[in-house]
């Protein structure tokens, strides 16, 4: 099978006064029509910054510095800003974290709504009116018809974000980039918004690469794991194959700091330290001050992705010619 | 409907104590009766002529006196002219309503697109341009402006008249310079002299104001949905620059009217700040109060026209909730 996306030793830089700061560096990963893609790691990891370049919306002074974006098997990196524009919403779609402020304030939703489809899909006034009803109902909102005259201050962050789902399916995206979806909602809606995200993908066979920094929304919706740290991917791998048996020490670290009720007098595992800063990168592989499994060479040679079973993992442990060697 | 009401109350009771501080402070300008009178006049002439006007009575009783006329129109006689002042600011106020609005006019139809357009086009070189020369607009006296123009375009040039208002049409009780081509060209200098500092002023806030919502979340929202440039810059981004924009029309409008005294005096044009100079040489004060009740209004009744804006613009208001900003 064909992957839907792939991206392929993506580079993005961020320009600054004096020098070149790199927030994401030499990532590769593929998403296979249908499939749900989660990307996950700290703060500043460079997750969002690789979903952005995804939509072709890094702005200044974030440019793309090398690699290539392909949709469909279509390089889409390198479309002018007006194709980009016609794939954007229509294909790819977008849901970002803050609902409350995703939506113009000014105008109903219905109007959003109508004004995205008729953008992209040849309807009449109508006809997107009538499909924004429908899909104003399908995301769960009662009273579809009336809501569509609502300003989104009229709606608590829910379901605005559901109205955010609306928007980013209205077109019948093959490709959806959530940008922390939920983290910005309370708890109880969380799972709700994440399982109205699954059962519309799973229904239409959209593909999703969700963003997110939260492993227990990794272990509950995705079928595959994008593992990111300090801007580099240090394992991508099946869900399943993560959450039970991860090679990197980084990930074996987060899937340890899961909260887990059934052993509450524990003390929450963490791992100590703290990510590099862009701006102080570390040289060799960017996670051996806080590896507890470090050896000599990871100081100084940056390890390169190693292919274990179904996984690809950036660690040195994984290497196959240095574990025969030990 | 209730928030017109309130908003009707409260623009009485601004307007009453707007009544009250401009009659009480014109209490203490000086004596109007020493104008009034020559210099010969007898202490008993200066008397009776002090108790015919009621200067005598109680202050409050005064007061009471200037509100209960005022509501029929009645602002007393002008010391200075002799006159009821009511005729005379009603003859002025044409003059200076119509040099107000000209060059809010041009400051607004000329602000907020450039402000727009410097905003969208930052690095192009006319928006550095046109900042630096919004810069010198804010920062050079309005009467330089005035005197340099009268100089360039009336002296030099001769295309303009450099003072008064030409021919007027009178239209009931209104004289108007806008519907004569002797009355419009009397009126380019004067309007672009009063506007200059205001088109500065609005191209400077509507260009902040749209770079700050051109970062807000939802344009980058609207441009992930894929919509057209144009639709996310004037249907999504402009509106949402309008609510402060129109504030400061607003307020800007009404400094306008109240403070063209200096352009009137630079242009001998007969409105309300001319009528005023003399009337403060003077201390005629009912005039004066009179004139500041007319200002009170005049921001009383734009600030309600801003407020109803406001209604068209946000439905945010039109809730109750008030106008809040999003990030």
């Amino acid at each position: 099978m064909s992957a839907l996306l792939s991206v392929q030793g993506l580079r993005v830089e961020i320009a600054q006064r004096h020098r070149v700061l790199t927030a994401v560096d030499d990532v590769s990963f593929d998403i296979a029509a249908g499939e749900i893609l989660g990307v996950v790691g700290e703060s500043g990891a460079g997750k969002s910054v690789t979903g952005t370049a995804v939509l072709g919306l890094l702005e200044r002074p974030a440019y793309q510095a090398a690699g290539r974006i392909l949709f469909d098997g279509r390089r889409i990196d390198t479309l002018d800003e007006d194709a980009m524009r016609a794939l954007r919403g229509r294909e790819i779609a977008a849901v970002f974290q803050d609902p409350l402020t995703s939506l113009d304030p000014l105008m109903t939703i219905g109007d959003q709504l109508v004004e995205t489809m008729r953008t992209h899909l040849d309807l009449t006034q109508a006809e997107a009116v009538e499909r924004a009803a429908r899909l104003l109902a399908e995301v769960g909102i009662p009273a579809p018809r009336e809501r569509l005259a609502s300003y989104p201050h009229e709606m608590s962050g829910g379901m605005r974000q559901r109205v955010v789902l609306a928007l980013a399916f209205c077109c019948e995206p093959r490709l959806i980039i959530a940008d922390e979806p939920t983290t910005a909602l309370d708890v109880s809606i969380q799972a709700q918004i994440l399982d109205l995200l699954r059962a519309m993908c799973r229904e239409r066979g959209t593909a999703v690469m969700l963003v997110t920094h939260d492993m227990g929304v990794i272990a509950e919706v995705t079928d595959h794991v994008a593992v990111m740290y300090a801007g580099r991917l240090v394992e991508v791998g099946p869900t399943r194959r993560l959450l039970a048996a991860a090679a990197h020490p980084y990930t074996r670290g987060l899937m340890a700091s899961i909260p887990d009720m059934y052993r509450r007098d524990e003390e929450l595992m963490q791992i100590p330290g703290s990510m590099p800063r862009l701006d102080a990168p570390v040289p060799g592989c960017a996670f051996h001050p806080r590896c507890p499994q470090a050896l000599a060479r990871c100081a100084g040679e940056r390890p390169p992705s190693f292919t274990t079973g179904a996984s690809q993992v950036a660690c040195w442990l994984a290497d196959p010619a240095g574990r025969s060697a030990a | 409907m209730s928030f017109v009401l309130g908003r009707l109350g409260q623009t009485v009771l601004v307007l009453l104590v707007a009544a009250f501080v401009s009659f009480s402070l014109f209490r203490y300008v000086g004596d109007p009766v020493n104008n009034m009178v020559g210099q010969s006049a007898s202490l008993a002439d200066r008397e009776a002529m002090r108790a015919a006007l009621g200067l005598d009575d109680a202050f409050i009783l005064q007061f009471a006196r200037f509100v209960g006329n005022a509501l029929t129109g009645d602002f007393g006689m002008s010391y200075r002219f002799g006159q009821p002042v009511a005729t005379l600011i009603a003859e002025r106020f044409p003059a200076t309503l119509e040099l107000a609005l000209i060059s809010m006019l041009i400051a607004t139809g000329l602000g907020v697109p450039l402000g727009v357009w410097t905003a969208l086009n930052r690095d192009h070189w006319l928006s550095q341009v046109l900042l630096a020369a919004s810069l010198i607009g804010v920062a050079l006296p309005t009467f330089l402006i005035g005197i340099a123009l009268i100089l360039f375009f009336s002296v030099w040039l001769g295309w303009l008249p450099s003072f008064g208002r030409g021919e007027v049409v009178r239209i009931g009780g209104w004289t108007t310079g806008l519907l004569t081509v002797g009355g419009l060209r009397a009126l380019v200098l004067p309007s672009i002299t009063l506007g200059v500092f205001q088109l500065a002023l609005i191209l400077r806030l509507a260009r902040a104001e749209m770079l700050e919502v051109m970062r807000a979340d939802f344009i980058r929202f609207a441009r992930a949905r894929g919509l057209k440039p144009r639709a996310i810059q004037y249907r999504h981004a402009l509106r949402n620059t309008l609510v402060p924009v129109v504030t400061m029309i607003g307020l800007q409008f009404g400094n306008v009217f109240a403070f063209s005294i200096i352009v009137e005096t630079v242009f001998q044009w007969p409105g309300l700040g001319l009528l005023v100079i003399q009337a403060i040489q003077f201390a005629d004060v009912p005039l004066l109060a009179a004139y500041l009740v007319l200002i009170a209004l005049c921001f009383a009744v734009i600030n309600l026209a801003v407020d109803l804006a406001y209604v068209a613009i946000d439905p945010r208001v039109r809730s109750g909730g008030g106008v809040r900003r999003t990030a």
